[in-house]
């Protein structure tokens, strides 16, 4: 589905990514992990073409982004829940999920993106009138990541969804991820929390430096020596 | 002259501050829907009000097409006026130094003034259209200033509910609480400005739709009503259209009932005394927020 050919980017002189290359497939929740700095969010960035493609070649279900402006990336079907969660904080929920749902696809179905939404986090529903900033951060990260659906998307881009959150939440949000999965989406995410996240994906990449170092099956990853020493801490 | 709350001229003048509020309101709009998006005061935005009242003046007076469509090709003149005034000149500077936003701007208003005054001469015109008052009881009120509130009010209410309802009008509401993550929405930044400037220079041309039926027409008008349309804004807190709504008719009252009671310059005087005051005791405006 998302294919990236030795892609470069980065920010003015500095270079984050160097020839990277990963495939997610339809249907497959794959993981890039990866140190503080790595260059994980460089690459969801570069993905959504919000940063410049400096090398390489990005394609989305066969179709080349290399010349897609960032505002069109969505319409290929991709959805991009940014870190920090970003909402718009003096907006309300089903305002901030109206924003997710702008292209002119998603407008015409709008409604019924918001129904699924509400039905999947019905919190959301219960909240769609409070202003998004003043929502408790896992509430919000709900909100964050119903407003990457409400555009219908193929393939979800999530960066660090269990960032900044009590443990008790951080596992809701695993959980949230979970339901997703289980709707059928593609979701490709950017994690820290290595040990929850491989227990979500079925695969993973880990990124050091601006370069994959290592891939495989999230078990695989799970069990290996050096992740366990690195990462996980054991 | 004795204080009397049945005075017929008391309240008479405290309506007509009331009326003329409203077309503060609506010209206040603009620069603050203007400047609580795109984050630029345009000081030339009075000077737009100009063009489009002379625009809708010789549409209607030297080229005989109905009022009701000088009117409209009059909002649409500033509102393109507004769009090239963003993409040519605010544009390439948007993100340096935001007194260069100021000078441009302010370069621009002399140059629209000089232009107008070369063009069409210092000649004061008139529209001359007129619609005769409308008595109750004692007091008499214009009915071009009541239709001007009127119309104001209902801009008002309309641009609330764009801005509130629809998906274009959230976008400009979103847009300046975070417009870098605007493109992953599947939005382009560059559009919603350059549609926000559109509309704001289409609320000016509706400012000179209002203005037109009530002054004489002449290049350095901008001068009348710039300074207080920018007071206005300032007064209810920059950017903020409620807080604007509610300091128009503050401003509005307080030359109505100095007219009253002395001359309209002091009702000027008054309102100016009160917004430094106010800037002392409220430096962010009415309903702005610290910052
Ligand atoms: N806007 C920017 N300007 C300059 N350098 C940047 C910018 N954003 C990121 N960088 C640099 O690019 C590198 C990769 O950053 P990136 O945010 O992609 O890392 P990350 O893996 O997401 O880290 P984290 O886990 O802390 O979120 C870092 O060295 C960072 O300092
Ligand atoms: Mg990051």
């Amino acid at each position: 589905m998302l294919e990236l050919r030795d892609v470069a980017t980065g920010y003015g002189s500095f270079q984050a990514l160097f020839g990277v290359s990963l495939e997610v497939k339809a249907g497959e929740a794959v993981a890039v992990i990866g140190p503080n700095g790595a260059g994980k969010t460089s690459l969801l960035r570069v993905i959504s073409k919000v940063i410049e493609l400096k090398g390489g070649h990005i394609s989305m279900e066969g179709v080349s982004l290399d010349d897609v402006p960032a505002h069109q990336v969505i319409e290929l079907g991709i959805a991009h829940v940014p870190e920090h969660r970003r909402l718009f904080p003096r907006l309300t929920v089903e305002e901030n999920l109206k924003m997710g749902a702008y292209m002119q696809a998603a407008r015409e179905r709008y409604r019924e993106r918001l129904d699924f939404v509400y039905e999947l986090f019905p919190r959301l529903k219960e909240r769609r009138h409070q202003l998004a900033g003043t929502m408790s951060g896992g509430e919000q990260q709900m909100c964050a990541l119903g407003r990457g659906l409400m555009s219908g998307p193929k393939l979800l881009l999530l960066d660090e969804p269990s960032a900044g959150l009590a443990p008790v939440i951080v596992q809701q949000v695993f959980d949230l991820v979970r339901r997703i999965r289980q709707e059928g989406y593609t979701v490709l995410i950017v994690e820290q929390n290595i040990q929850q996240v491989l227990k979500v994906v079925d695969r993973a990449y880990l990124l050091e430096v601006g370069r994959i170092k290592m891939s495989g099956a999230a078990q695989e990853l799970l069990e290996n020596d050096e992740v366990r020493r690195a990462y996980i801490g054991l | 002259m004795e204080f009397s709350i049945t005075d017929p001229f008391l309240w008479e003048t405290v309506i007509q501050g009331l009326l003329f509020g409203g077309v503060l309101a609506l010209l206040s709009l603009g620069l603050n829907i203007i400047f609580g998006v795109i984050d630029v005061v345009w000081i030339c935005y009075a000077e737009l009000i100009m063009i489009g009242m002379y625009a809708i003046y010789f549409l209607y007076a030297d080229y005989g097409v109905p009022l009701p469509l000088a009117f409209i090709a009059g909002i649409l003149t500033v509102a393109l006026l507004g769009a090239a005034l963003h993409h040519f000149i605010i544009r390439p500077i948007l993100h340096t130094e935001p007194i260069n936003q100021l000078l441009v701007t302010g370069g621009v208003l002399f140059f629209l003034q000089g232009f107008a005054t070369l063009v069409f001469s210092v000649e004061f015109r008139n529209l001359g259209v007129s619609f005769g008052s409308f008595a109750a009881g004692d007091m008499f009120f214009p009915i071009s200033r009541m239709l001007a509130f009127a119309v104001s009010l209902v801009a008002v209410v309309v641009l609330w509910l764009f801005l509130k309802r629809t998906f274009l009008g959230t976008a400009i509401r979103a847009i300046s609480q975070d417009r870098e993550i605007m493109p992953l929405m599947g939005v382009s930044p560059q559009k919603i400005y350059l549609v926000t400037s559109a509309l704001g220079g289409g609320l000016a041309g509706l400012g000179a739709c209002l203005l037109v039926l009530l002054y004489d027409i002449h290049p350095a008008i901008g001068l009348t009503f710039g300074p207080i349309t920018f007071m206005v804004c300032v007064l209810g807190g920059l950017g903020n259209m409620i807080g604007g709504f509610i300091a128009a008719f503050i401003f509005a009252e307080f030359i109505a009932l100095g007219g009253f009671y002395a001359e309209v310059e002091w009702g000027y005087v008054m309102a100016f005394v009160f917004f430094i005051v106010m800037m002392f005791i409220r430096p962010q405006g009415i309903m702005g927020s610290k910052s």
